[in-house]
């Protein structure tokens, strides 16, 4: 193991790092990962927990989910909670690309329709989706749209005939979250992202066609309210998140906390995780802008689901519903929302930081669509592009173990640096074409370094969640075509 | 002449990178750089543009955070990128830099594209005097 930090295990897949271990912990640090996952995690985990547990107003346990691994200021997979009334909230704890997140469509469309025009249908998303550096969007919004986006997100969207009036029930917060403040917006921050709605960036992002394999339906019935019926159903997957838009709030925001959180006396072990009281002014400039964000980013997703739409309308020479194109759900992985959460038997006002950790809310909660509400919350865990990707659904065991959370991903194993050094992005494009995945990218470099072997087995991961009920596996799914930045 | 090091055991999803400068001047312009080459292959960017940049900031270690800031900003509001800087660097209260940039748009026909910069990380940042020159380790997020 990558520390020597006392790290004991509590229970199947749960190990605890006590208060003692380091000064000014407040609560233990928790990892859920099996012991072969413990064992390959990097170093930065355990730094990092254990350094979110020394954050004042931190609840329960500093979390880390079985993908973790070393981010900056909060380790990725990391989860924590915060009390609104005395806690902080922190732009390390959320990450610069605020709302990344994942969106996947349901199609009524079978592999064996799709293959023949595979290499068609990529090439053209792949032209209708900008991607890479510096790339911009699909739509040109005034500085009065943009707060219009802001305050509405994807819900602008359809108000502009860009989605689906559905789309919006079938999106964490219904698309928009309450209290976003473009008043606390620096114009930097709309300067840079404003012409970026509808792209998907680079790096780890991606819009992907998959292909429900054959033994992928592990739970029919749930699988059955998510829409898929049966192996060979065709799926469309994307990841990004609030582009410059966000990145430079996250900047903004990072270097003002850093210069202020002196005078009210808090003190962190990385500077990365400089933060504010959430009731502060600044607290709550932040939080504000933050959503803001957020929002943006809801409505970037919906950009690109339009696109799709039109994109596999035209492909397939027919109308968008017919091909079955609804969204079964759109999820957070980098936000900070308020919730509210038992804490010793008491409920409270939390302000829960998820920094590539998914919300897992189980059955019967109000936050869960009305379509998904017996059953639970859809949780979409995306995999490297060559090995896939599963979807799960929250539980009722998620809200009292990890404020309602599980991990958001494979996980990185490999820095980019290694992976690149291990293949040449083309030969990586060619070797996945050769075994039916058909990859279109802005960056040849971007590909090898998203290689599957550059993460973590997406399947132990799943296991693990599974396993301690934090959410269940419902499909498993393969890539077959693969559009990124 | 500056030099720079990926350094590939921290923030394994990121860009971590180790600079040294023989001077001030040289450690800003060597991190500039470095930032141009995680974003693209500089050789495919001609320098068709250039730019005059000024920046002040309370402190040297804030400045280089305001610095690579500017121009990761610069590359999504303007979509260019400048692989070619000349800095003066002058220690105080504040701390103040002046630049001259040269670079051109990002291209996607010609500009071979690697990974978009999202921000500059305060994870481990430190910028540092040595007996010889400044060296400093930046965590890029990508």
């Amino acid at each position: 193991m990558a520390t020597t930090m006392k790290t004991l295990p509590v229970g199947d897949c749960v190990w605890e790092i006590p208060p003692s271990e380091k000064p000014g912990m407040l609560v233990p640090a928790r990892i859920y990962a099996s012991e072969a996952l413990l064992a390959r995690m990097d170093e930065g985990v355990f730094e990092q927990v254990t350094n979110v547990a020394c954050l004042p107003g931190i609840v329960r346990a500093a979390l880390c989910m079985p993908d973790g691994h070393w981010g900056y200021g909060f380790p990725i997979g990391g989860v924590a909670a915060f009390r609104a009334d005395t806690g902080v909230i922190s732009p390390g704890g959320i990450g610069f690309d605020i709302n990344c997140g994942m969106r996947v469509l349901r199609t009524s469309l079978t592999e064996a329709e799709v293959r023949p025009r595979l290499a068609q249908l990529v090439d053209a998303l792949f032209a209708a989706v900008p991607s890479g550096v510096g790339s911009k969007g699909i739509v040109r919004l005034s500085g009065d749209e943009f707060g219009e986006v802001m305050r509405e997100g994807a819900g602008w969207c359809v108000r502009r005939g860009y989605g689906w009036p559905e789309d919006l029930d079938a999106t964490e917060g219904g698309g928009c979250l309450p209290g976003a403040d473009p008043g606390q917006v620096s114009q930097r921050a709309v300067t840079r992202g404003r012409d970026q709605l509808g792209t998907l960036g680079s790096g780890n992002h991606y819009l992907e066609i998959q292909v429900v394999p054959p033994g992928g339906i592990h739970d029919p019935r749930v699988a059955k309210v998510f829409g898929i019926e049966r192996p060979g159903q065709i799926l469309i997957m994307l990841h990004c998140g609030s582009r410059g838009f966000g990145h430079q709030i996250g900047t903004d925001y990072l270097r003002r906390f850093d210069q202020i959180m002196h005078g009210y006396g808090i003190v962190v072990r990385d500077r990365e995780l400089a933060c504010a009281p959430f009731r502060s002014p600044e607290g709550q400039a932040y939080f504000g802008a933050m959503l803001a964000a957020a929002n943006s980013a809801f409505a970037n997703r919906q950009l690109i689901t339009h696109r799709v739409r039109e994109v596999m309308g035209d492909v397939f020479g027919r109308d968008p519903r017919d091909l079955g194109l609804g969204v079964i759900y759109d999820v957070c992985h980098n936000t900070a929302k308020l919730e509210r959460h038992a804490v010793d038997g008491e409920p409270l006002e939390l302000v829960v930081h998820r920094k590539g950790a998914t919300r897992a809310f189980g059955p019967g909660a109000p936050d869960v669509p009305a379509a998904y509400r017996e059953v639970g919350q859809p949780v979409i865990i995306g995999g490297s592009m060559e090995t896939g990707s599963a979807l799960l659904v929250g539980t009722a065991h998620a809200m009292t173990e990890t404020f309602g959370s599980t991990a958001h991903g494979a996980g990185r194993s490999m820095s980019r640096t290694q992976a690149r050094r291990r293949v040449w992005g083309e030969a990586l494009i060619k070797q996945m074409g050769e075994r039916g995945i058909v990859v279109r990218a802005a960056s040849k470099s971007g590909v090898a370094e998203e290689a599957g072997f550059a993460y973590k087995d997406l399947g132990e991961v799943v296991d693990v969640v599974d396993r301690l009920d934090i959410s269940r596996r419902v499909v498993s799914l393969t890539p077959i075509g693969n559009i990124k930045g | 002449m500056g030099r720079h090091e990926f350094l590939e055991s921290v923030a394994v999803a990121d860009c971590a990178v180790e600079i040294e400068g023989d001077d001030l001047d040289d450690l800003f312009a060597t991190a500039a750089r470095a930032l141009a080459e995680v974003m693209v292959d500089p050789a495919t960017v001609p320098a068709t543009v250039e730019r005059s940049l000024e920046l002040t900031a309370p402190s040297l270690d804030l400045l280089l955070y305001d610095w690579l800031s500017e121009l990761i900003y610069v590359k999504d509001s303007e979509q260019l990128v400048f692989p070619g800087v000349e800095v003066h660097v002058t220690d105080g209260s504040p701390s103040r830099l002046t630049a001259r940039l040269a670079g051109g748009p990002i291209d996607r026909a010609t500009t071979a594209l690697r990974a978009d910069a999202k921000a500059v990380t305060f994870h481990q940042f430190a910028l540092e005097p040595r007996e010889r020159g400044w060296r400093a380790r930046v965590v890029i997020d990508i």
